[in-house]
């Protein structure tokens, strides 16, 4: 019997949306395929890696990290400038937690103006989210699409409950927002649907499918990004051809197995190495089921990631 | 598996004779179709027809079994592309590698890192599943590395070098054992192939590129041998990837036999030394059809991610992992402790578990028996309702170890408070956090 590639030709297409300006400008997704399936066709723009930076000086972290991250870690805007220039990101997400009302309880004039001087720091785009308050962040991410208008931002995340304040302030000011429904395809479908009958063209919405992280259901996002971009490809479900984005570094150090330091677990070994490949194998399943933007913390994490990506890229 | 029903259906005698145990010879074909039933078990299906379906029923993937007795692994026999589409069937092999030019004593402290990666996590033992021994053109040490190794642990072998008197030295001495003969090239095929053969061990076989595995497959099986492993020798982990998901199409949708056999992975060859991104590299292994992943290092910060991103992907889709039902002391808890209970689906302990461990504050944790279900759900399916979580409080022994009578129950279920209250007498019950994400801002308030 001879050999021949068993190859397929998708009839449908992820999105391309651009994010940032001019030089910073920054495409994401646009794939034609399935994660890395460049033999089925083409994957102009590998997953991106967007560094977390906290508009407030993060609490509870776990050594292995907070010394990774070091000084820059109570400074948001000389963190965000480590992420590109010390780390190579290829975008920042400022996480706005300090305006949790359940918290430090900031203001969106506040949470806009860390926005700005991050935007003006930096020459990457941003992805910006909420502190998951569905009310606040509709009212902190309008006042972020106001004041910071002269470049592209991902805001979010959006939900069922806050969609429409959200998509509103995107409409006006030019933004994508970033759509959030708890691991269902129907479910991010029908957000989809909502958000773009608003008026928002499908080129400016990005899917947040609520991942979890390797021992914390990874294998719900994984199994829901697949078919996410199956249905995408396959049956060219318009609704389902926005790029995802996983907000994944949070779930990946919320996790014991990530956080326990050596002498809390002596059978798990190392801290350090074994909290950066929780995240590192969080992130890699998730770019193999179909993630356009890897949302991520740790330094040595990120460096990993990308020359795994670059080594899929090699075919 | 790869013929339809009624596919089979022609190749049978039509005769509705039921002998076979099912009424009709459709159902019967249906059956077949299906793999609920062995074409042996009718007595009078024709020799051309037992021919034709045999080859056609074979399933699409080759099982693999390594090793013997309760260590052994059997990889392969798997039927989708996609987990979704059914389960992914058995879990791949994650094992360490050590060198035979290596001291005795760096060889010893291996395989003990390799006994160590030993884990339990929802009631299953997660565990190294071999060691790959590296020749070094010496029969003799070879043998020897190998003997010693067998000696010191019950993980099943691999033996990894093209070597053939380093084989035959080691088959010698471990070959009941049933090793993975690491293995068979264009240059030593008919050497590694008798040799696997008359120690019926299964064998890799190793050409550049699927094509030249596909002639090395065909040759191996007609020289009688059906336990195969391939390796595509890819220079890339992008290649790795490219052609493991190219076999698996091929063997599934294509009905290529000679690609129908478990890969083997060596992440290392393609990181330069790199032990993170050669781990992350075995992580996208695990999730892109790697059967067998041979690391260069078997710490526990390593094996851990990789068995428990394993055992996720594996799990099936239609069953969810169950936490055992039990009370799970956290962070040392005393007799005054709060007494939360959740149910047994994995993924709700886990984060309930995490949470209340993340929030530095020490707690009992019941997980009631709600068959595998999250809390929502249970409590619509009527398996996490007042009469079984009370049930479960009063078997548990909770009332002998608390100082106090106070149970909380999840936010999502705070309808049910007043029914277990009047189950559970004399007992306080409080409504908890909707979010698990809540719970340590609840307890720090709780205990503020």
């Amino acid at each position: 019997m001879t050999y021949t590639d068993p190859i397929e030709n998708p009839a449908g297409a992820i999105q391309t949306v651009m994010l940032g300006t001019g030089y910073s400008s920054l495409a994401i997704g646009g794939a034609k395929a399935l994660p890395f399936h460049f033999f089925d066709g083409v994957m102009p723009n590998p997953p991106r890696i967007a560094m977390e930076v906290y508009d407030a000086e993060p609490s509870g972290w776990p050594a292995s990290l907070t010394e990774a991250i070091g000084d820059v870690i109570s400074d948001p805007v000389a963190w965000a400038k480590a992420c590109v220039e010390q780390w190579g990101a290829d975008m920042v997400c400022v996480q706005l937690a300090s305006t949790d009302p359940n918290g430090a309880n900031r203001t969106p004039e506040e949470a806009a103006q860390t926005v700005k001087e991050i935007a003006s720091a930096v020459n990457v785009p941003l992805v910006v989210y909420g502190c998951g308050n569905a009310e606040k962040d509709a009212e902190v991410l309008k006042k972020v699409a106001e004041v910071v208008s002269d470049t592209v931002l991902a805001i979010g995340s959006a939900s069922d409950e806050n969609y429409k304040p959200i998509t509103a302030a995107a409409l006006g000011y030019g933004h994508v927002v970033v759509a959030e429904t708890p691991i269902d395809v129907n479910m991010a479908k029908q957000l989809n649907i909502l958000i773009t009958q608003m008026g928002l063209p499908s080129n400016r919405v990005l899917i947040d499918p609520s991942v979890g992280a390797v021992g914390y259901g990874v294998e719900y996002a994984f199994t829901v990004m697949q078919r996410l971009r199956l249905a995408a490809l396959n049956q060219n479900d318009a609704m389902t051809q926005m790029p995802m984005i996983c907000n994944l570094g949070r779930e990946a150090w919320r996790s014991k197995e990530a956080r326990a330091t050596a002498e809390e677990e002596p059978i798990w070994g190392d801290a350090e190495k074994r909290g950066v490949l929780w995240e590192t194998s969080t992130a890699i399943t998730f770019a193999l089921s179909g993630a356009d933007v890897l949302v991520m913390r740790h330094p040595k994490a990120v460096a990993t990631v990308r020359t795994a990506i670059n080594g899929m890229l090699d075919q | 598996m790869g013929l339809s029903g009624i596919e089979i259906f022609k190749q049978l005698p039509k005769t509705n004779c039921g002998d076979c145990g099912v009424p009709t010879c459709l159902a019967f074909a249906m059956k077949l179709a299906q793999g609920q039933a062995e074409l042996a078990s009718c007595p009078h299906v024709s020799e051309e027809a037992t021919a034709a379906l045999s080859e056609a029923s074979a399933p699409p993937m080759r099982k693999v079994t390594v090793g013997t007795g309760e260590a052994a692994f059997t990889v392969g026999e798997e039927t989708v592309l996609f987990r979704h589409d059914k389960t992914f069937v058995h879990p791949c092999a994650i094992g360490v590698a050590v060198s035979a030019s290596e001291s005795d004593e760096t060889i010893d402290a291996t395989v003990a890192a390799a006994l160590a990666a030993d884990f339990e996590r929802v009631q299953q033992r997660l565990r190294c599943g071999f060691v790959s021994v590296v020749g070094s053109s010496d029969a003799a040490r070879y043998a020897a590395v190998v003997s010693r190794i067998h000696a010191a642990c019950d993980l099943p072998l691999v033996l990894q070098t093209d070597d053939v008197a380093e084989l035959t030295a080691a088959l010698d001495a471990v070959g009941d054992s049933k090793p993975l003969i690491c293995g068979a090239t264009t240059a030593n095929a008919d050497q590694v192939f008798a040799l696997a053969k008359s120690k019926a061990c299964p064998v890799v076989v190793r050409a550049e590129g699927l094509a030249a595995v596909m002639e090395l497959t065909e040759k191996a099986t007609a020289a009688g041998l059906t336990d195969i492993v391939i390796d595509s020798a890819p220079s890339s982990e992008g290649k790795a990837f490219r052609d493991r998901t190219f076999a698996r199409r091929a063997a599934l949708q294509k009905k290529v036999a000679a690609l129908g056999y478990p890969v083997i992975a060596f992440p290392g060859a393609h990181a330069g030394g790199d032990e993170l991104l050669e781990t992350t590299y075995a992580a996208a292994d695990v999730g892109s059809y790697a059967s067998i992943i041979v690391l260069t290092g078997a710490e526990p910060w390593r094996m851990l991610p990789l068995l428990v991103l394993r055992q996720n992907l594996y799990t099936d889709p239609q069953r969810p992992m169950q936490a055992e039902a039990k009370i799970y002391p956290i962070n040392n808890p005393g007799p005054d402790a709060p007494f939360f209970v959740t149910t047994n689906f994995s993924l709700t302990y886990f984060i309930v578990a995490g949470e209340i461990e993340g929030g530095k504050q020490p707690a009992y944790l019941g997980v009631v028996d709600a068959e595998g279900l999250s809390v929502l759900t249970a409590w619509a399916a009527g398996k996490f309702v007042p009469e079984r979580i009370a049930k479960f409080v009063k078997d548990s022994g909770m009332a002998g170890t608390l100082s106090h009578r106070e149970i909380i129950i999840p936010g999502a279920v705070a309808q049910i408070s007043g029914e277990l209250a009047e189950e559970l007498d004399g007992w306080n019950v409080v409504v908890g956090p909707y979010e698990a994400s809540d719970i340590p801002a609840f307890l720090r308030r709780r205990a503020g």
